[in-house]
């Protein structure tokens, strides 16, 4: 099997576009990816194309639409929010397959403002605030309170992941915010649901985010100078636990996600340089590090009391500034957060550049639920 | 519209004579309890080994969260809870009887299950509801 290579990848600015049409905002993010990799349309051989919101309403064709019809097969994916991460990892299994050499694979979201979730819905009442909450910020406070009875782990350990990520957003033209949130501000905005307060909780976005895959012989042909090596693309769905179907557990499925990218690229926790994961909220970021192996379990909180997921720690974890302040354009997020660990890769992540970046990850997560990993080396 | 209450789930039983209760569905196999009626355990596999049980009254706060901010019309604050029932089967519902502050609310504190109307909510026909709820025990 080819090893397969990132060659084109770029994200859009993340913006509010309610002006423009979801197909509009994607096929942006496309000709970007396209521009990156020096290839046009007319190379592509198929598209994978990642959205939510128009699940049913071929995104992918109408993006081709705006950039080039030129009859290759694409496939629309949905799978929450790990929708993204899926289009890529369905775009590298075709070359992996041996079926194409170039691919293009694009995530792309228009949100509303507001909540996500709710509990029920269907016949009879409303159940949000009835049988607890299925907000989205609630579902995730419960599982960072989890840590927190298991651990000790506190609100103030919480609310500095939000002092982090949007420091580290300060520095990334392309997030939403570019704006320093000091602890005390972080712990005072809204509480939204304990402890997730208004600056914890991810922004509701716009974006585009695109990627050009090719097989090895590929990228030997065009160059291989800045392309990145996938190394390895994991994905789970959540196995059985005892609490899972009445509070989905996030932790199982990455774990497991996790495991399997591991053993794929022969490498250990202890190779990564940067990671880029699925900070939907700052109590889920928490779980992570320690699902994802960066530290030992019970450990995640001295991780960020210690500084080691900062710029300049140990393992930096969303430099982009994450979900958190780069913001979360659902089908978006899963290639953007590739884009971040190909930029590091590559050397040109400017002000916030981990340096000597060689192994980077990325991880998504959908309630429902959908886990998408990847490996990413430095070529 | 029905004269009595409709309950607000499905597996919030209310039999003509008698209490109301929740519903289980345990695997005959493995033991694992499920809320809601299936043919298939998702833990085990084993086919057509489930049985409907009665769940206990009584249980042990998991987690829980305040939750200060809602859909519109949804009264705040309240809190959000998971409980494990004593003999198997976690239930997600409201604590009440409680202050909704965080600093007063202890992991593992022991709960009960009480049946109340459904916050005066009704369906479209005006059908009252009745629905359950946790408080400390
Ligand atoms: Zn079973």
């Amino acid at each position: 099997m080819s090893d397969v290579y990132v060659l084109g990848v770029d994200m859009i600015k993340f913006g509010r576009f309610p002006d423009r049409t979801v197909p509009n905002i994607g096929a942006e993010a496309a000709l970007m990816a396209l521009d990156d990799a020096g290839l046009t349309i007319k190379d592509m051989q198929a598209m994978y194309c990642g959205n939510l919101g128009q699940a049913n309403a071929m995104v992918g064709q109408r993006i081709l639409q705006e950039i080039g019809q030129t009859g290759i097969p694409v496939v629309n994916c949905a799978n929450a929010c790990a929708t993204g991460a899926t289009a890529f990892r369905e775009a590298w299994m075709s070359i992996k397959a041996g079926m194409y050499d170039v691919v293009l694979a694009v995530g792309v979201e228009q949100m509303g403002k507001g909540l996500l979730g709710g509990a029920g819905g269907g016949d009879g009442i409303p159940k949000e605030g009835l049988l607890g909450s299925g907000t989205m910020p609630c579902v995730f406070a419960e599982a960072g309170m989890e840590h927190s009875k298991e651990h000790g782990t506190t609100f103030e350990q919480f609310a500095k992941i939000s002092v982090k990520n949007h420091h580290h957003s300060t520095m990334n033209p392309k997030a939403m915010y570019q704006i320093e949130t000091p602890l005390d501000v972080v712990m005072n905005a809204e509480m939204i649901s304990y402890p997730n307060t208004k600056l914890m909780c991810s922004v509701n976005v716009d974006g585009s985010a695109a990627a050009v895959l090719v097989s090895e012989k590929k990228a030997k042909e065009l160059g291989m100078k800045r392309a990145v090596k996938v190394r390895a693309s994991a994905m789970a769905s959540d196995p059985y636990t005892d609490r899972d179907l009445v509070m989905p557990d996030v932790n199982a499925c990455t774990r497991l996600a996790a495991e399997q990218a591991y053993e794929m690229a022969g490498v250990g926790p202890e190779d990564i340089n940067l990671v880029e994961l699925h900070d939907c909220f700052a109590t889920a970021e928490m779980l992570h590090y320690e699902n994802l192996g960066l530290c030992k379990d019970g450990e995640a909180g001295k991780m960020i009391d210690e500084g080691h997921v900062e710029l300049g720690g140990k393992v930096p974890v969303n430099v982009s500034g994450g979900l958190l302040s780069k913001g979360h354009p659902l089908g978006a997020t899963g290639i953007a957060n590739i884009y971040e660990v190909c930029t590091h890769l590559r050397g040109e992540a400017g002000e916030r550049q981990v340096e000597g970046a060689k192994l980077g990850m990325t991880h998504v997560i959908g309630l429902g639920t959908a886990c998408g990993i990847h490996i990413l080396e430095k070529v | 519209m029905s004269e009595k209450s409709l309950p607000a789930v499905g597996y919030l039983k209310i039999p003509d004579d008698g209490n109301p209760y929740l519903e289980g569905h345990k695997c005959g196999n493995c033991g694992a309890v499920f809320l809601g009626e299936r043919s298939v355990c998702s833990k085990c596999f084993a086919r057509d080994k489930m049985s409907a049980v009665k769940l206990q009254e009584t249980g042990v706060l998991h987690s829980f969260s305040v939750v200060y901010r809602s859909f519109p019309g949804i009264d705040v604050p309240y809190v959000s809870a998971i409980v494990d029932l004593d003999g198997g089967g976690t239930v997600k519902g409201n604590l009440i009887n409680i202050e909704p502050d965080p600093e007063k609310i202890d992991f593992g504190m022991k709960v009960k299950l009480t049946y109340q109307d459904a916050l005066g909510r009704k369906d479209k026909e005006g059908n009252s509801y009745l629905s359950y709820f946790f408080e400390p025990a």
